[in-house]
């Protein structure tokens, strides 16, 4: 199991890197599917026994995130005349250089958290760095992009780092609450799609630098 | 009992949404409201036992969701007035810069109204951590399309914020959950349940650090959806952009419900005499979130911007309550009460003086009182009411609080939470004083009519404020204390 698993989280560093590197949307929606499959597949792959309930919310985080999500992506993106992320705030190169550090970081930090008791998961070194390292690279997309669909991914991404996280810190989650979260992050998700295809009738693209009407002084009339 | 307060309301909400007739659908919103303020009320005079390993119903949970169920009871009744007024159908001109939008459909709004108030109780209910964590995220994405209702770009700006900003903010609050279950595993066992009365009686061990770390991230997370300085930067936008009734019910309402979220968290850490640590940090944001408001409302142009910074600087009162502790605990929870009955009654206002003076400037909206002598009164009512001007409710509930500073030796505290709500005074007088006075303007038609139904939920609140400024009922005081020493606080 160990090997397969080592597997699945040097491709979860790669899509990650990758996320940070590309500046296609349609990019960016594949490797958030990919990674979809790869946290969903995880948790089968670190129990031990398989129970039903391991494997209903592994089909429905693969689903959710991997089929609904790219779907609905890809049908809001069907009206864009561009599809490439233009001038982000922070260019490729030094996302990518500032990924590098964050995967350093996320290594530092696992090194350095106390004791967590969680038994042999814990054990595997790389799940906690792949987890924030997961977690910092949404917050960089959500900071440094333009495009709201990079946005939304940049939150998907991150989730994806918390779900992980999740699974190495309480291997024994409940059922019920992990359903929710699913369940929560589904409607969310949908939702701001929704908003994307308004804000690109509105708008006729999807820059959220241009949702700067409000603010306290200055703006309106 | 307590699953009908969450399925009630979540089933009209459902029922709403295929009802095509008008006066059914705005029945059916106020009849839920009417049923869930009929079941909180059962639930005073006969309380339930505290409860069950996802659901239960302990002082703290109860007076919330009174505040609830109090406030959506008086918006459903101000919502029919409101709904009535706005049309469905044909698209109509943007107050502030004369572009043509349509609304969303009615049906939805109802819809969303009721799924709002089911997750809002489920919150209020929760007696599991993790479960907590799913209803409040749910109350974000319920409430989003009820900021969309007017459906321009500036309210989709205000909608996208707000859903981006919060959901992030409450994913770093669930990594907080993932960290509290380490701190309460013990050496090589099995995680516990986030089960609240587990937790209550479990013990730390050696993993205290664990809960220190899940306390930040948490703070950082529910304190986001609760309006925080600096996480606070939604709040204003999301306020002023959506409906008056559905701002009335955010900053009354759905901000509390966060605030519960961290006092959840505040339970388990005084239970395990960690408590002290968290202190600072909410006096901090507390302070901060007042420093905010009192710049942001000097000279604010915008009347429902200015009442949003009013409610990050009463967000910023109930974590400095809390974070001093003792009878500032109490303070602060009599507190959420009075701001959510004040605050819902002023946005409520607020909504009616925008529905004839049609804009949100300040400076434009001058007169009320000649033109709109009810609403002027209440306008002005409110404002000495929310800057705690006695005899109002919320004069009590500060009072307690600040001296609560000064008696537990925090002088410094208490010179700068007082010198800041000054500040905050002379701005809120200026403005509100002025709209006020003066005379009323050409393009404010000469004789208004103050439709009754748009009326009777702001007065009916007003009264509360002052009746809870001059005497303390019993059973509410009883229900306070029990909360506040649940959370180590008490008079």
């Amino acid at each position: 199991m160990t090997s397969w698993l080592d597997i699945v989280m040097v491709l979860l560093f790669l899509t990650d890197l990758g996320l940070l590197g590309s500046s296609r949307l349609g990019v960016y929606v594949r490797l958030a599917a990919v990674q979809g499959v790869l946290v969903g597949v995880l948790p089968l792959l670190v129990q031990h026994t398989l129970a039903l309930e391991t494997v209903a919310v592994a089909a429905g985080t693969i689903a959710v995130k991997s089929v609904l999500f790219p779907w609905l992506m890809a049908r809001i993106m069907r009206g864009f005349d561009d599809r490439r992320e233009r001038q982000p705030y922070l260019g490729y190169t030094v996302s990518l250089v500032l990924g590098v550090l964050a995967v350093g970081a996320a290594l530092w930090i696992s090194r350095r958290l106390p004791e967590s008791g969680a038994g042999g998961l814990a054990a595997h070194g790389f799940l906690m760095p792949a987890a924030l390292f997961s977690i910092f690279t949404g917050l960089i997309l959500l900071v440094t992009r333009r495009k709201a669909v990079t946005q939304v991914l940049g939150y998907l991404v991150m989730e994806n780092g918390i779900y992980v996280a999740g699974m190495v810190l309480v291997p024994e989650s409940t059922f019920l609450v992990e359903l929710g979260v699913l369940l929560d992050l589904f409607v969310g998700v949908f939702l701001m799609g929704i908003m994307i295809f308004h804000i690109q009738r509105e708008f006729d693209h999807i820059d959220t630098d241009q949702l700067a009407a409000l603010k306290d002084w200055g703006g309106e009339p | 009992m307590l699953r009908e307060l969450v399925m009630l309301p979540a089933g009209a909400g459902l029922m709403a949404f295929f009802v095509r007739s008008h006066g059914w659908r705005r029945g059916l919103l106020v009849a839920a409201a009417v049923a869930h303020l009929g079941l909180t009320v059962r639930a005073w005079v006969a309380p339930p036992a505290v409860g069950g390993f996802w659901l239960g119903l302990d002082p703290l949970g109860l007076l919330f969701l009174t505040i609830v169920s109090v406030l959506f009871m008086a918006c459903a009744v101000y919502a029919v007035g409101y709904l009535g007024r706005e049309d469905h159908q044909q698209e109509k001109a943007d107050l502030e810069e004369g572009l043509l939008f349509s609304n969303q459909p009615e049906a939805v709004f109802t819809g969303c109204m009721l799924l709002f108030l089911s997750m809002m109780s489920l919150v209020c209910l929760s007696r599991h951590l993790g479960l907590l964590w799913v209803a409040i995220e749910a109350t974000t994405l319920t409430s989003a399309p009820l900021i969309y209702y007017h459906r321009h770009h500036r309210s989709l700006e205000a909608a996208w914020k707000y859903m981006l900003i919060c959901s992030v903010g409450i994913g770093l609050a669930l990594l907080g959950n993932f960290f509290l279950a380490v701190a309460f595993t013990p050496a090589g066992g099995v995680t516990p349940a986030l089960g609240l009365d587990g937790l209550l009686t479990a013990t730390v061990g050696t993993r205290g650090v664990w809960l220190k770390v899940a306390f930040v991230f948490i703070v950082v997370g529910y304190g986001t959806k609760m309006g925080l300085a600096p996480m606070h930067t939604w709040l204003p936008d999301a306020h002023s952009e959506s409906p008056s009734v559905v701002s009335a019910l955010l900053s009354g309402a759905l901000l509390n419900c966060a605030f519960l979220g961290i006092l959840r968290v505040w339970q388990v850490l005084v239970h395990t005499g960690q408590a002290d640590f968290a202190q600072p940090i909410m006096i901090g944001f507390g302070l901060a979130s007042m420093a905010v408001a009192a710049v942001f409302i000097l000279g604010q142009p915008d009347y429902k911007r200015l009442l949003a910074y009013s409610s990050v600087e009463h967000m910023g009162i109930l974590a400095l309550g809390v974070g001093l502790g003792g009878a500032a605990v109490f303070g602060s929870l009599l507190h959420a009460v009075n701001h959510s009955l004040t605050k819902c009654m002023l946005f409520l206002t607020a909504g009616n003086i925008l529905a004839v003076y049609r804009t949100k400037e300040c400076g434009k909206a001058r007169g009320l009182l000649r033109v709109m002598p009810v609403t002027g009164v209440l306008w002005i009512a409110g404002f000495l009411a929310i800057t705690g001007t006695p005899p109002f409710g919320v004069f009590l509930s500060k009072f307690i609080v600040l001296s609560a500073a000064f008696n537990s030796g925090h002088p410094v505290i208490g010179v700068v939470a007082l010198a800041l709500l000054a500040v905050i005074f002379v701005g809120l007088c200026v403005i509100v004083l002025r709209m006020g006075q003066g005379e009323r303007s050409d393009a404010v038609p000469e004789a208004v009519r103050e439709p009754l139904w748009s009326m009777i939920p702001p007065v009916l609140l007003g009264l509360a404020v002052l009746a809870l400024g001059l005497w303390l009922p019993k059973p509410l005081e009883t229900v306070l204390q029990a909360a506040a020493r649940s959370l180590g606080g008490g008079l």
